[in-house]
């Protein structure tokens, strides 16, 4: 037996100097050629993913760039390259459907008038009543905009709309309406009074039980049959109301998860200082809830704003069903992959902007949780 | 009116959780300025008797009166109970998505209709007191346990509250962070607020308490003042949780 114990086994320890603090070690980071060529598995599929863009890519840029038709007509476009002069000349028919072309600045502006709204409305600071006043007032002056009749503008029937203007009408009207409605819905399924929650079921579980396809053929076929003789309804609103009951139903089980996530507490804290069930909801529960699930509510945004598509169906030239008419021109020879791949591209910006958005704020609404 | 002395009475109260009885005919007079703490084994009904003066819980049998008004399901007579009662919980519940000085002027604004400038003075005022007004602008998540505590309290007492309930307030805490909340509690006793505690802090009651209540299986078995609740308690279940409690 030693006099002296090492103080890892002593029974008795008293630290007498600090030990100091080091920085973390380096991380072994791979490297590239480890990652793409570390074992024979990998080397194999690194290889074999190497050959097939070694053929497709040349290709590829075979027919967009070297063989691309970018000036000429329709007899220019023989197949060989991508025919991309069709959308030099149809690209107004695409955005804006069958819209007046002398009146085309009015589409234009729409989406302007879009834009601006999103923009601004992008960080938190901007969430006030204004913006809501102004989304708004934005929303009834594009369609007056875009109808006409008033202020010297020329009338344009609703039929004669189409292409992106539509698109957006379609995305920020069903979200916008539909968006309360699902608040409603989700906290009406969470009463405790049967009969709000048995409503607020039935109704949720009848829409999510439906293709949406189904709903627009309803809303376009049989709600004029089950109006009075003489009475229409615009196809628009039509599919405008199909839309958003079908959005409100889905968005209201999204927000259902978030306000099942939210620990009792909060509200009991709330409504011991005095605050209402309303100023409770308003203030305490609602933020916390939709700020819990920005995830699959962005899920569903993006759902949604690529279903505004199937509108077709119902004979509303959105803007994939725009693109699709201006493929009918018989002087050219259907350039599908060229006009599809535009269409695409916009749908990627609007849904791509969406989720980047959406990543950014779930960061931002974080409130200082380390975790 | 003989109710205008006593701040809280309970009178006869029952509840039921579906079939399980879990307050059984509480009795209970706590006057005005009266510091009582309440303690007994976990599931004796304690919590659920203090949440019930501030309906948190209703009651289903019985009289409660707060300040002399009677708790019924009219929601005006609720609201002007809850402006006149304060509440800390055992896991603090402070409003995550917003700022601590958010936290305090929230009722304030929103309740009182109190200006904001005003309501921060207010909020700031009592942040001074609890200790933490340089963490007025940081986020609930961002402050320990026993801080977060603090700032409940604060926020309670910005709606200038003549009675506060404490439900278990440090049994979510680290046994360090325990003593600055007490800390508080006793500053706020000292003040002459009418208290009613739930707790486990044996040396809280002794210090500050006027009676401590006992209770099992949703029942009032004793209530004495601290000194001979600790020395003789009467109860055979009392001293057997005495014993458990005390070594």
């Amino acid at each position: 037996m030693s006099d002296v114990v090492p103080p890892s086994v002593a029974n008795v320890f008293v630290s007498r100097s600090a030990s100091p603090v080091l920085p973390a070690p380096a991380g072994d980071r791979k490297s590239l050629v480890r990652a793409l060529l570390g074992d024979a598995f990998t080397a194999f599929a690194t290889l074999m993913i190497a050959a097939v863009l070694l053929i497709a890519v040349p290709q590829l840029i075979g027919w967009g760039v070297t063989r691309g038709v970018w000036s000429g007509d329709g007899t220019a476009c023989t197949g060989a390259g991508a025919c991309w002069v069709f959308l030099r000349e149809k690209y107004p028919q695409i955005l804006f459907g069958i819209y007046p072309p002398a009146e085309q600045w009015r589409p234009v502006a729409v989406v302007a008038i879009f834009l601006a709204l999103a923009l601004w409305s992008l960080p938190p600071r901007n969430w006030t009543r204004a913006t809501l006043v102004a989304w708004i007032v934005g929303t009834l002056g594009v369609l007056v905009l875009m109808g006409g009749g008033v202020l010297g503008l020329k009338e344009v029937s609703t039929s004669d709309w189409g292409g992106l203007p539509i698109t957006l009408l379609l995305t920020v009207i069903s979200l916008g309406l539909g968006f309360p409605l699902a608040v409603v819905l989700a906290l009406g399924r969470q009463s405790t009074l049967p009969v709000t929650r048995a409503i607020c079921v039935v109704v949720i579980e009848i829409v999510r039980g439906l293709p949406l396809l189904s709903i627009l053929y309803v809303a376009a076929i049989m709600l004029p049959i089950m109006l009075p003789d003489g009475m229409t309804i615009d196809k628009l609103l039509r599919a405008l109301v199909a839309l958003t009951v079908f959005s409100a139903a889905y968005l209201a089980e999204v927000l259902r998860g978030g306000l099942q996530a939210l620990p009792p507490g909060q509200s009991e804290a709330a409504r011991a200082l005095g605050l209402s069930w309303l100023q409770t909801t308003r203030l305490i529960v609602l933020p916390q809830a939709i700020a819990k699930v920005i995830p699959p509510l962005t899920n569903t945004v993006v759902v949604i704003v690529k279903n505004t598509s199937l509108v077709l169906v119902v004979g509303l030239f959105d803007l994939l069903s725009s693109g699709r008419a201006a493929l009918s021109d018989p002087a050219w020879p259907g350039p599908y992959a060229e006009t599809y791949l535009f269409i695409a591209l916009i749908y990627f910006v609007i849904c791509f902007g969406v989720s980047r958005y959406a990543l950014w704020l779930e960061r931002r609404l974080s409130f200082g949780a380390t975790r | 009116m003989t109710a205008s002395s006593s701040a809280v009475e309970l009178l006869g109260v029952h509840k039921w959780y579906g079939d399980y009885h879990a307050l059984r005919d509480i009795n209970l007079t706590v006057a005005k300025g009266e510091k009582i703490v309440v303690c007994g084994p976990s599931g004796s009904g304690k919590s659920t008797m203090i949440r019930c003066i501030n309906r948190l819980e209703e009651h289903h049998q019985g009289q409660i009166l707060v300040n002399g008004g009677a708790l019924t399901s009219d929601l005006k007579a609720i609201d002007a109970v809850r402006r006149d009662v304060g509440m800390v919980f055992q896991g603090f519940n402070l409003f995550p998505h917003l700022t601590i000085l958010e936290n305090c002027t929230l009722a304030l604004t929103w309740v009182k209709k109190t200006a904001r400038k005003e309501a921060e003075a207010i909020a700031m005022a009592y942040l001074e007191r609890v200790r933490i007004p340089e963490q007025a602008g940081k986020y609930p998540g961002q402050l320990s346990g026993g801080q977060q505590q603090r700032v409940a309290i604060a926020r309670s007492l910005c709606m200038d509250p003549k009675i506060m309930l404490f439900d278990e307030p440090t049994s979510a805490l680290d046994a360090e962070m325990v003593k600055e909340v007490l800390d508080i509690m006793v500053g706020l006793a000292e003040d002459g607020m009418t208290m009613l505690c739930v707790t486990h802090e044996m040396g809280f009651a002794r210090q500050v308490a006027d009676r401590v209540v006992f209770m099992d299986a949703g029942q009032i078995l004793e209530v004495a003042p601290p000194a001979q609740f600790f020395a003789s308690p009467q109860h055979e279940r009392t001293r057997q949780f005495l014993g458990q409690v005390l070594h």
